[in-house]
């Protein structure tokens, strides 16, 4: 089983979301954040254009088993491209157990959906 | 030759119009030639005045708290609720005990023209009944003497509460209280004397000054960009703005100021009149196009209008038409609030960046500038068609513009200097600035205990 996190922009969420139900991945967390990168956010204020410190983005959280990483990957590469600087990063890391609460199913068992 | 016999008789004219406006107005000396019928309180006027007195006290609370509160970080919007609120609940005491009797009473002997004195005390003297002496249309129809008490209490509050601005975001609460309070007392009530009693030297004068343009914002507004210059920037401040934290909140600040703001101008015509309406009428036009002309210079300089801009120019055309309120009609509103929007736009974007001074909220760019643009614009503009014992330059009466430029240069100068020596005194007796480790940890925290959202 390995986690997928993504840092993606806020304009291309909902599209990364509907690939990722294309990509049969229903279950998903995610939450905005602030971040810093090569990307700048211009704002204006008060009649002049300035940078702030920081890009807002939607970091993406979900577990899949192994047979569907690649998947998942593509899923997210196609839909949150754009080509410009601030597209964001993925990153896959090892998940030593999943445990479903309602039914305590454990491993390839609980990634289902029931 | 013609003309200059003209001018010549038109400036002699205007030489003897105070004495016949000190006639017309001062009704607590006795000066008037003939007879006129007792003065006695309209019902019709005092209701209105009622309704006017409360929308400048929302002015202050909520309009200003909400529209300064959502301009500066989450970490520090209490902190400017808390000056506002608290301005509200001090400068009334200190109004009601002696500010009162400074700014519109009388005093003797040299100190008369520039002060009252503590007749009225604690409003002593005036009964529930007692007819206001101040008025300026309706001679004989008036309001109750404690409505016009309660009214220029909340222009009393509201002005110190405009030099937050200035120091917002750094400031001790201590140091802004005490300072606050010296403030009202040592400037705001003096200049209000001079402008609006009956006694002062600049009503005497003749200068102009129907809602407080002078009074108001040109004194706070410089006391402001005094405060700024000597509390300092911001820790990280760079010349590079912070994004306010809630526009929504500053949008609605706007809202309230511009419909309390008609009780500021409208209400200070002191009847429900005529000339109230037209200072409405004078009031909402002059903003609607500040409001409008900013949004348009936004929407050519940086590509799209945005909502903080045509907020700030709304308050920057009511700023600038509230001295001249009552003495401008339709035109005269239109241009005081073009030539607002195009100066205070410049000011704000161009001329703080390049001189680097934090005004945090522009507190000196709109109501410093705005006011004196204001007061300046009314020598300019002031028409007899509105009041004919006032005119301006352009219908023949260059004296009021000279008038008015005294007005703004001694003001100016007052404000500057006491509030420079108002600073010196407070931070050795307190301290004003907020230290480093306070700064950033917000002031919500630090001076009050509190934060703002809690998320359970």
């Amino acid at each position: 089983m390995k986690k997928i996190e993504a840092i993606v922009r806020k304009t291309k969420f909902e599209e990364v979301r509907a690939a990722l139900h294309e990509a049969d991945i229903d279950f998903l967390s995610w939450w905005e954040v602030k971040g810093q990168g090569t990307a700048r956010q211009g704002l204006i204020f008060r009649g002049i254009a300035y940078d702030v410190n920081s890009v807002a983005r939607m970091y993406i959280s979900f577990v899949v088993r192994d047979q569907n990483v690649e998947k998942s990957i593509n899923a997210i590469l196609e839909s949150a491209y754009t080509g410009e600087s601030g597209d964001g990063r993925i990153f896959v890391s090892d998940i030593g157990e999943s445990i479903r609460i309602r039914t305590k199913d454990r491993g390839d068992e609980s990634l289902y959906n029931k | 030759m013609k003309t200059k016999l003209r001018y010549t008789g038109l400036a002699l004219l205007g030489l003897i119009a105070p004495t016949i406006l000190f006639a017309q107005e001062a009704a607590t000396v006795a000066a008037v030639a003939t007879p006129e019928p007792t003065p006695y309180i309209d019902f019709g006027n005092t209701a209105w005045m009622i309704v006017a007195t409360a929308l400048v006290m929302l002015m202050t609370i909520p309009g200003l708290a909400l529209f300064y509160g959502g301009l500066v970080r989450q970490k520090n919007v209490l902190n400017i609720l808390m000056q506002c609120f608290i301005l509200t609940a001090a400068i009334t005491l200190e109004w009601v005990f002696f500010g009162y009797s400074n700014a519109f009473g009388s005093s003797t002997g040299a100190l008369a023209p520039f002060i009252g004195g503590f007749d009225w005390a604690f409003l002593n003297g005036i009964g529930i009944n007692d007819v206001s002496p101040y008025y300026i249309s309706q001679a004989t129809a008036r309001i109750p003497h404690l409505l016009f008490v309660l009214f220029q209490c909340m222009f009393a509050v509201i002005t110190p509460a405009l030099i937050i601005g200035a120091y917002a975001e750094r400031i001790k609460f201590k140091g802004f209280l005490i300072f606050s309070l010296l403030w009202a007392i040592l400037v705001y009530n003096p200049v209000a004397h001079w402008v609006w009693s009956a006694d002062g030297w600049l009503f005497k004068m003749g200068a102009l000054d129907f809602a407080g343009g002078t009074v108001v914002h040109i004194n706070a507004g410089i006391a402001a960009l005094v405060m700024t210059l000597m509390i300092g920037s911001r820790r990280n401040y760079n010349n590079h703005p912070t994004a306010p934290h809630n526009i929504p909140l500053v949008v609605i600040g706007a809202a309230l100021l511009w419909f309390g703001w008609f009780g500021f101008n409208a209400g200070s015509g002191l009847a429900a009149d005529g000339l109230a309406i037209s200072a409405f009428l004078a009031t909402h036009v002059a903003t609607a196009t500040a409001a409008f002309t900013w949004a348009i210079i936004d929407w050519s300089i940086n590509k799209k209008p945005t909502v903080i801009g045509i907020c700030t120019g709304a308050v920057a055309g009511l700023v600038a038409i509230t001295p001249a309120a009552g003495f401008v009609g339709v035109l005269g509103a239109v241009v005081i609030g073009i030539i607002v929007a195009v100066v205070c736009f410049f000011m704000v974007s161009v001329v703080k960046h390049k001189f680097g001074y934090d005004d945090s909220l522009d507190a000196f760019g709109v109501h410093g500038i705005g006011g004196i643009l204001g007061a300046l614009l009314t020598g300019f503009l002031a028409t007899p068609a509105i009041q004919s014992s006032y005119s301006g330059l352009f219908y023949g009466n260059p004296k009021q513009l000279w008038i008015q430029l005294i007005a703004t240069v001694t003001t100016v100068v007052f404000s500057g200097v006491m509030t420079f020596i108002l600073f010196k005194i407070v931070d050795k007796m307190v301290g004003i600035r907020a230290t480093q480790k306070e700064e950033i940890a917000g002031l919500d925290i630090t001076q009050h205990n509190e934060m703002a959202l809690n998320a359970d």
